[in-house]
């Protein structure tokens, strides 16, 4: 079944061109793209990924908030009681502070140099590893 | 509104559990019966199920974001199943609804649900019909089914809907368009949005003259959904269409059935082409033993056979 992805795009900034060509490119990849469009809060964005029931939150952000976004993404989650949707992000992102993202559970980041192949690849990549496919067969392979 | 009827109750975490079911469904990881089960239990009755169709681009999300206003300011729980298309050459889709429903993104009465139409060529998804049943039972009052943008035969609504509304938008052809087989026979209610745009009233002209030879009572209404126009006359044609949506009941029960015929006997006559008698039959035309015609006639005999009269 092909893999569902919510590309999200928080807080302030009015530009949503690289999102767009990012939900075209996984379409193209076979994917099911939930788009939901500008200015998201992490409570919007937690709210429409649990209702789609999504394999992957793609978080687009240029703006310099990413300390602020991912941490309450990933305490919303765990609030909500949903554990097997897969946080990934990019944009402009820090090199610095990517070990602490890593920390709080972000499985993947890309840059503004990764290519949409990159993407295409490292989404496949976090849902084999980390997806509720993975922990499917986990379930089934334990006694 | 059905004021006499109290809200049905909405359980905690019921958007997660019901957003598992539809994917249940939908990925086929097991029955319609198993997936709702894992909801709570509810004997309320069944949701008032509107369909919203439309050619694409006619406004149908921005509608349906001001028609979640209208049952929640009536204090009534909102599903909103709304599908897009998905490529027939990479099976992917893009799913972007939602933008026009941001409003209603933290209200915990609003649950609102993409699905990508997969294989399907009606307008819906080919599990659509089961994801309502899972919101009715999951305890929203109204369920809001949005299809693809639709051309002229794209129906399927019809066989899951109480009430099936067709926005159109000015100056889309002449007055030979309404009077087409089709989307226009569905309606049971025509909203003309953008209606300050050249060309509305006479759209909605065309489109009353068009209903008023039809036998049952159909309104045209115009609004403008990026402001709200019109949109009080769609909520009082909605609830007057559901105080005798057993009139829509007979329809939808008969277009199911019929699909649910088409569907099972496609099934039975492409297993009988697979089967031994009719791989003969090829072997035969392979080897010229028969012309195509003759061919042609056994093999819809086989296929017949096995569609109608072996069930």
């Amino acid at each position: 079944m092909p893999i569902k992805v919510l590309v999200a795009k928080p807080g302030l900034d009015g530009h949503d061109r690289g999102a767009k060509i990012v939900a075209r490119a996984l379409r193209d990849a076979g994917m099911e793209v939930v788009y939901t469009g500008l200015h998201q809060t992490p409570e919007m964005i937690v709210n429409a990924a649990v209702q789609e029931d999504v394999d992957v939150i793609g978080v687009s952000i240029l703006s310099g908030a990413h300390m602020t976004v991912f941490p309450r993404i990933m305490h919303l989650l765990e609030q909500r009681g949903v554990d097997d949707i897969v946080v990934i992000g990019g944009g402009v992102i820090q090199e610095a502070d990517a070990p602490r993202l890593r920390e709080l559970g972000v499985r993947a980041l890309f840059d503004a140099d990764a290519t949409t192949q990159d993407l295409v690849e490292g989404i496949e990549r976090v849902v084999r590893e980390f997806g509720r496919a993975a922990r499917r067969a986990e379930a089934a392979a334990a006694p | 509104m059905a004021t006499d009827v109290a809200p049905r109750v909405i359980a905690p975490n019921i958007h997660r559990d019901l957003a598992r079911a539809i994917s249940a469904i939908e990925n086929g990881y097991g029955s319609a019966e198993a997936a709702g089960a894992t909801l709570p239990p509810n004997d309320a009755p069944a949701a008032y199920v509107i369909g919203v169709t439309g050619p694409p681009g006619a406004g149908k999300s921005t509608l349906v974001d001001r028609l979640i206003e209208g049952f929640r300011d009536g204090g009534e729980s909102v599903a909103v199943i709304a599908v897009d298309p998905s490529s027939p050459f990479t099976q992917g889709a893009v799913l972007g609804d939602r933008v026009r429903m941001q409003r209603h993104a933290g209200d915990a009465g609003v649950f609102i649900r993409s699905m990508a139409s997969r294989e399907s060529g009606g307008g819906l998804a080919p599990t659509t019909h089961h994801a309502i049943g899972l919101a009715s039972r999951a305890g929203f009052d109204v369920i809001i089914v949005e299809t693809v943008g639709v051309g002229q035969v794209e129906l399927e609504i019809v066989g899951v809907a109480d009430v099936v509304m067709v926005v159109t938008v000015p100056a889309l052809g002449d007055s030979v368009q309404t009077i087409k087989a089709g989307l226009t026979e569905i309606a049971d209610l025509f909203v003309v949005n953008m209606a300050d745009r050249p060309g509305a009233n006479r759209t909605a002209v065309e489109l009353k003259l068009m209903v008023r030879e039809s036998a049952r009572d159909v309104r045209v209404v115009q609004t403008i959904a990026s402001d709200g126009t019109g949109v009080a006359d769609v909520m009082d044609a909605l609830r007057d269409a559901r105080q005798n949506h057993s009139s829509n009941a007979t329809r939808a029960v008969r277009f199911d059935v019929l699909r649910s015929v088409r569907d099972r006997a496609v099934r039975a006559a492409v297993s009988a082409l697979d089967g031994a008698a009719a791989r003969e039959v090829f072997a035969r035309l392979r080897a010229h033993e028969l012309t195509r015609a003759d061919a042609r006639a056994a093999l819809l005999a086989i296929a017949t056979e096995e569609a109608f009269d072996a069930h």
